[in-house]
């Protein structure tokens, strides 16, 4: 193994260290990317944040309050550790997915700790058409729990929502991944031992109401807390019979009466108190997270040499430019110390150790097209993580598996495969973000969503589709001439560039990270400058106290 | 026979038991300790873990924490001193101090009593008898009936003699304690009796004396010292006239505006007078001096070391402790009149558990909190209490003395109000805010003090008149508001670093600061309550944001507040010190938090500033369905007319019977804490209901005692 290093190190500098703050971190980058990569004041992802944050507007926030009710994000806050970070996952989720807007899907989810608890929070946002359930809301809540069922984090669930979007219920109520999974996952994850939570803090209609009665323990809120099958205009409609929200589902009717809720809270902030106390008294008998026991996880780490925040400029937008990758990993690894495995083999993929907040990692990253050789490198790679239980971290930057005889001839398929197999088969865990090109069989190599990593982010320089726009458009191109030469129509070359246009302007919008984070196909668009901290509360996330063990199916040789 | 002589100047003390409690046993246990001297604590069960218990080489348990069964109980002093070999026993002030008949058992059981012969004590401990020697002596008097004759007619008659106002005092003990001021003929026989019971109640002895009250008087004294050889000298005055019920709270030394020659009058009255009684050891001979003629006259002989001995020690540069071991072993003193220094000049501000707002009503808690301020040669702090301890309602509620010196009395002040502003204590109301502002008055400044300076000056030292004055309180107030928001915030994030750090980074990382938020920054919000005005009547909810900034910083805003954010940036230096930077002004701030009963404290010492805020914490169980919770009569605001015990303490009289027709300030109840009474008054005119008290229960503070109803 080669020791790659990018300067001798010379000074030690601390993050987010006020008092060193003036001091200057060293820098590498030309100024050409300065020129050409992502400028967070010129892109629009501040602007879409700003909306986002401000939920369902300032009416629908300012009735909100009048109810003493607080915005989702500021109960998660009242529930964490006072002053914790908070990973907040998919945010622009529904961004320009339908012809309302619906900030966050209506529903805020995320890791946090609680006590020193890791937990994962879904909150339903109220200001948000009423906190019903869209479809990608549901997308939204399914993938928070199978991320605390993936990692086995405590689900505390914010309840005050009006439960399906009744326009949209067929896309809501009747598939596999549809709302009923929800319950489903709240049964499988109580009988793995995962706590589940619930807080009443509005309404609980329909479905809704199986959420808290689903839970290990829930809390209700006097006044603004109901649960119940069908609310009093239904039940008027049903049997005739006139009663008031609060004595058909309030808090007094199900702490003293039904027992569908386990704790009576005078107020919301009353109850975000017990929520707290709950989380405190959790005793997950032998399942509590053992300190060092994966690895060994140092006391002491050095940050990077470099300013991350230089990562913001890395990436080109311009996709058809290359970059290095070893400069990104030098501003994500302790020390910027990255000891690099296989470095003169199939050196389009860049493999190696390093560590993130002390703990050791397994880096992948694209460094150009996947060949054979980069292929084979990166199964064994993968295999001796897998081997040695230790995570893998995956940049994505890659356009695909070469293509051509000579490729083919050399096997490239076989070679593709056994990255897949390796990357399905290895049970550590695993977050992938993708820093700038995803396409084709080369997202899969790579850990992309359908490989369930445990996270995966984007940044704005993300572009993911099955192909390029341009390649895609000269394929397309060709079969519809050689359709329109069997029926013999003419084809000019005008309406071919028409045509090849239109398709690269769809693959175009379709590759672009926010179509993607709109969908749920990732977890979130980070700031490139977040990038090691987000893997590294990931890593935290998701670090078990007991490695599975892997066990790979056939690789064909 | 000679050889006795010889056997017992070879005995010198080796090995002393202090008859005593907190900072005066502490005091003499240090000077013990450098004298090479062994030391012996007794304590009540109320100071068990007493700091004066773990500073002496040993420590042995007299009793229960009433005095009278602990500290004012000779044979256990004398059994525990037998017990432990002590040869000496030194009685500190009050308790056994000037207790003639503990001196005598003292020697009658072979132990030396550091302090003056009996004989002089009981001389000077009957107020009526020592008045008749120092008259033998040319000492001059006040104007006064101090005979035997306690006719209440007759002493109505004699105080008619003397005219009014009249002060009656007990002719036992001191300390304020039993002492009425009586203006004019129709308060007299209530007076009397008041006076007669508490001093009954304090000392045994219900016998009183009367004296012409001196309307603009300064009370200064005179530091006696004397050996066994018959040598007695003085080491200056003290002036102690800034009093408040009758107890001094600032002393100084040198007595500020006084000539040399009634300096030296004066000192030569006190060492005759000493001398009249064959005095010997430590001793305070007090002086009321009326201002507006310039004349003085005996008060009364102190035949102890007193609570301000450390003025005088500081501006003559002895250690009086020292010389009492020392005459106590038969030496000679150490100097002669014309070789005592006077030096600079040295003030003491005592600094007592108490409720100002309340007419200085003794308080009782537990100190969450306690930073003095560094001793030095020029600042000495004596106390007798750490961080949390608890100052129990069985004895003085004092906490500490703050001891300074300066070349001259500027100077001394200077560093009072300094050492004032950075002494720190919490967890129970104290007097150092009004000693501050007592330091500060303008009359204080120029040295006019008199025994009646805080009545004269109530407007300026009890009032925040102004609406300048309010705003700006105000201001200061939301300032500290905003930088206990940055430190509590930045001190949480440290705690829980810690707390849940356990060797792992990765996990270290969810408490990294800033808090880490995908594309925004963290916020918070904190409600401080705080007190408008000092009666804790008036009180303000601040609601304070807090955004976590990307470069470490905290932007505090006040909600419904017109002020501007404030960018704080916080350093920690130490436990609960901090370093903010605020608005271009750099500076050093401490915290103080505790919790009590269900509500956070916090304090915060800034600038010239102290604030204290309040943090309701939830209820960790709710009670159940509201609607059927009916709250407790403790929780509830007490209903009209109900009357509520000022303060924890012992009920002695109850004045009224269930169902009884009472006038609005009638008094109604009498309430013993810490040795004072306090009289409860009817709070309006009614009938008296429900009288849940008698005569010898213990009560505490809030609890309700009766109510007072039209019906």
């Amino acid at each position: 193994m080669e020791k790659f290093s990018i300067d001798p190190p010379k000074k030690r500098i601390l993050p987010w260290s006020p008092s060193r703050r003036h001091r200057k971190k060293l820098r590498c980058i030309s100024s050409e990317f300065q020129e050409h990569g992502w400028n967070p004041h010129s892109t629009p992802i501040p602007n879409r944040q700003g909306i986002v944050l401000a939920g369902g507007g300032s009416e629908s926030v300012r009735r909100n309050r009048s109810r003493n009710k607080l915005l989702p994000r500021e109960r998660i806050d009242r529930l964490l550790d006072p002053g914790s970070s908070f990973l907040e996952l998919s945010q622009l989720a529904g961004h320009d997915l339908y012809d309302e807007s619906l900030p966050s899907g209506g529903i805020i989810t995320g890791i946090g700790p609680v006590h020193g608890r890791l937990c994962m929070f879904v909150a339903n946002d109220p200001t948000v058409k009423g906190g019903t359930y869209y479809p990608v809301t549901v997308k939204k809540h399914l993938r928070a729990q199978e991320i605390a069922s993936q990692c086995k984090l405590p689900c505390i669930y914010l309840v005050d929502s009006g439960g399906a979007n009744l326009p949209r219920q067929a896309d809501v109520f009747p598939d596999r991944d549809n709302f009923g999974r929800i319950f489903y996952n709240q049964a499988q994850m109580s009988a793995d031992g995962i706590p589940q939570i619930a807080l009443v803090l509005g309404s609980c209609t329909a479905g809704g109401a199986y959420i808290p009665a689903m839970a290990d323990e829930s809390v209700i809120v006097k006044g603004n807390g109901t649960i119940f099958l069908a609310g009093p205009p239904l039940v008027k409609a049903a049997t005739g019979e006139e009663i008031s929200a609060e004595d058909l589902g309030g808090a007094t009717l199900h702490c003293k009466i039904s027992g569908v809720s386990d704790h009576f809270a005078d107020d919301e902030l009353h109850g975000l108190a017990i929520g707290r106390h709950i989380v405190k008294n959790l005793h997950m008998a032998g399942k509590q997270r053992a300190m060092n026991s994966l690895s060994s996880s140092l006391r002491d780490y050095q940050d990077p040499l470099y300013d991350e925040r230089e990562l913001r400029s890395i990436a080109p937008t311009d996709h058809k430019q290359s970059f290095d990758i070893r400069p990104v990993i030098a501003r994500i690894v302790d020390g910027s110390e990255f000891d690099e495995f296989k470095k003169l083999y199939g050196s389009t993929l860049v493999t190696g150790f390093a560590r993130i907040f002390g703990q050791p990692v397994g880096i992948i990253g694209n460094n150009g097209i996947l060949f054979t050789e980069s292929a084979l490198k990166g199964a064994h790679f993968i295999e001796l993580c897998a081997q040695r239980n230790i995570p893998l971290i995956f940049l994505q930057n890659i356009t695909g598996f070469m293509v051509g005889s000579r490729s083919e001839a050399s096997g490239i398929a076989k070679a593709g495969a056994k990255m897949v197999m390796a990357v399905s088969c290895a049970k550590v865990p695993k977050v992938t973000i993708i820093v700038g090109g995803s396409f084709g069989a080369g997202n899969y190599g790579m850990c992309g969503r359908a490989y369930s990593p445990n996270f995966l982010f984007l940044w704005p320089t993300a572009r993911i589709s099955v192909m390029g726009g341009n390649q895609a458009a000269g394929v397309l191109a060709q079969i519809e001439r050689s359709t329109k030469k069997r029926q013999g129509v003419e084809w000019s070359q005008e309406e071919e560039d028409k045509f090849k246009s239109k398709v690269v302007e769809a693959y175009e919008r379709e590759a672009s990270p926010y179509f993607s984070t709109s969908r749920l196909w990732d977890d979130g668009i980070i700031d490139p400058a977040d990038t090691r901290k987000v893997v590294g509360l990931c890593l935290s996330a998701s670090v078990k106290p007991v490695p599975d063990d892997t066990k790979y199916g056939v690789f064909r040789m | 026979s000679p050889d006795k002589t010889e056997g017992n100047r070879s005995r010198s003390i080796e090995k002393i038991l202090i008859a005593n409690r907190g900072e005066i046993a502490c005091r003499i246990i240090r000077t013990s300790k450098r004298l090479g001297i062994r030391t012996v604590a007794v304590y009540s069960d109320a100071d068990e873990g007493g700091l004066h218990v773990k500073s002496a080489d040993e420590a042995v348990r007299i009793g229960p924490p009433p005095a009278r069964s602990s500290y004012l109980n000779a044979s256990a002093i004398i059994q525990a001193a037998h017990r432990t070999g002590a040869q000496a026993i030194h009685p500190g002030y009050g308790f056994m101090s000037e207790s003639a008949e503990f001196a005598q058992l003292c020697e009658a059981e072979g132990l030396t009593f550091i302090g003056p012969p009996a004989s002089a004590i009981r001389d000077m401990g009957d107020k009526s008898a020592s008045k008749r020697i120092m008259e033998a002596a040319g000492v001059p008097l006040v104007p006064g009936y101090h005979g035997n004759e306690q006719d209440i007619d007759f002493l109505k008659l004699e105080a008619e003699k003397i005219g009014y106002p009249i002060l009656i005092k007990p002719t036992h003990g001191g300390g304020g304690k039993g002492m009425r001021i009586v203006h004019g003929p129709h308060e007299f026989v209530e007076s009397i009796l008041g006076a007669q019971r508490e001093a009954s109640a304090s000392f045994g002895i219900s016998t009183i004396l009367l004296e012409k009250y001196i309307t603009r008087p300064r009370h200064i004294e005179v530091q006696v010292f004397g050996d066994k050889h018959g040598n007695v000298l003085h080491l200056y005055e003290r002036d102690c006239s800034v009093q408040r019920r009758h107890q001094k709270i600032i002393e100084e030394a040198p007595a500020p505006n006084v000539l040399n020659e009634f300096r030296s009058h004066l000192g030569e009255a006190a060492v005759s007078a000493a001398k009249a009684v064959a005095y010997h050891n430590a001793g305070t001979v007090e002086f009321i001096v009326d201002t507006l003629s310039g004349q003085f006259y005996f008060m009364e002989m102190n035949t102890r070391l007193q609570v301000e001995h450390p003025v005088t020690e500081m501006i003559v540069g002895q250690d009086l402790v020292e010389w009492q071991i020392r005459v106590a072993n038969g030496e000679p003193l150490p100097l002669a009149q014309s070789e005592v220094p006077l030096s600079g000049h040295a003030f003491e501000a005592r600094i007592y558990a108490e409720n100002v707002s309340k007419g200085f009503l003794p308080a009782a808690g537990v100190v969450h909190h306690y930073h003095p301020v560094p001793s030095s040669p020029t600042v000495r702090v004596e106390t007798g209490v750490e961080e949390g301890d608890t100052v129990s309602m069985h004895y003085d509620p004092m906490i500490a003395k703050l001891v300074v010196w300066g070349e001259n009395r500027d100077a001394a002040l200077v560093k009072l109000k300094d050492c004032l502003l950075k002494f720190q204590v919490a967890g129970l109301p104290t007097n150092i805010s009004f000693l501050q502002k007592l330091a500060n008055h303008w009359a204080f400044e120029s040295g006019q003090v008199e025994t009646h300076f805080i009545e004269h000056f109530k407007n300026d030292l009890f009032v925040d008149s102004t609406d300048a004055i309010a705003e700006e309180t105000s201001n200061a107030a939301k300032l500290g508001a905003s930088l206990v928001a940055a430190c509590v915030c930045r001190q949480e994030q440290l705690a829980l670093k810690d707390n849940f750090h356990g060797g792992d980074c990765l996990h270290s990382l969810w408490y990294a600061h800033p808090p880490f938020r995908v594309h925004h920054s963290a916020r918070r919000t904190m409600e401080l309550e705080w007190d408008v005005d000092s009666n804790g009547i008036d009180s303000k909810l601040l609601n304070l944001i807090v955004t976590y900034q990307s470069n470490g910083n905290y932007l505090i805003e006040i909600g419904d507040s017109d002020s501007p954010a404030l960018e704080v940036r916080v350093a920690h230096i130490g436990h609960r010190d901090f370093r903010i930077d605020a608005d271009g002004l750099s500076l050093d701030v401490s915290l103080a938090l505790y919790s009590k009963d269900h509500v956070r404290h916090i304090h915060i010492w800034h600038g010239n500033n102290h604030h204290h805020f309040r943090q309701t914490v939830r209820h960790k169980q709710s009670t159940d369905d509201a609607t059927d919770h009916k709250p407790s009569f403790e929780m509830a605001s007490h209903p009209k007319g109900s009357v509520v015990a000022p303060m924890a303490g012992l009920v002695v009289k109850v004045l009224i019977n269930e169902g009884q027709a009472v006038e609005d300030g009638q008094p109604v109840l009498v309430l013993e804490a810490m040795k004072m009474e306090h009289v409860v008054k009817a709070p309006c005119a009614g009938y008296v209901r429900d009288l849940r008290v008698a005569a010898g229960q213990q009560v505490l503070d809030t609890t309700v005692l009766l109510s007072i109803k039209n019906d």
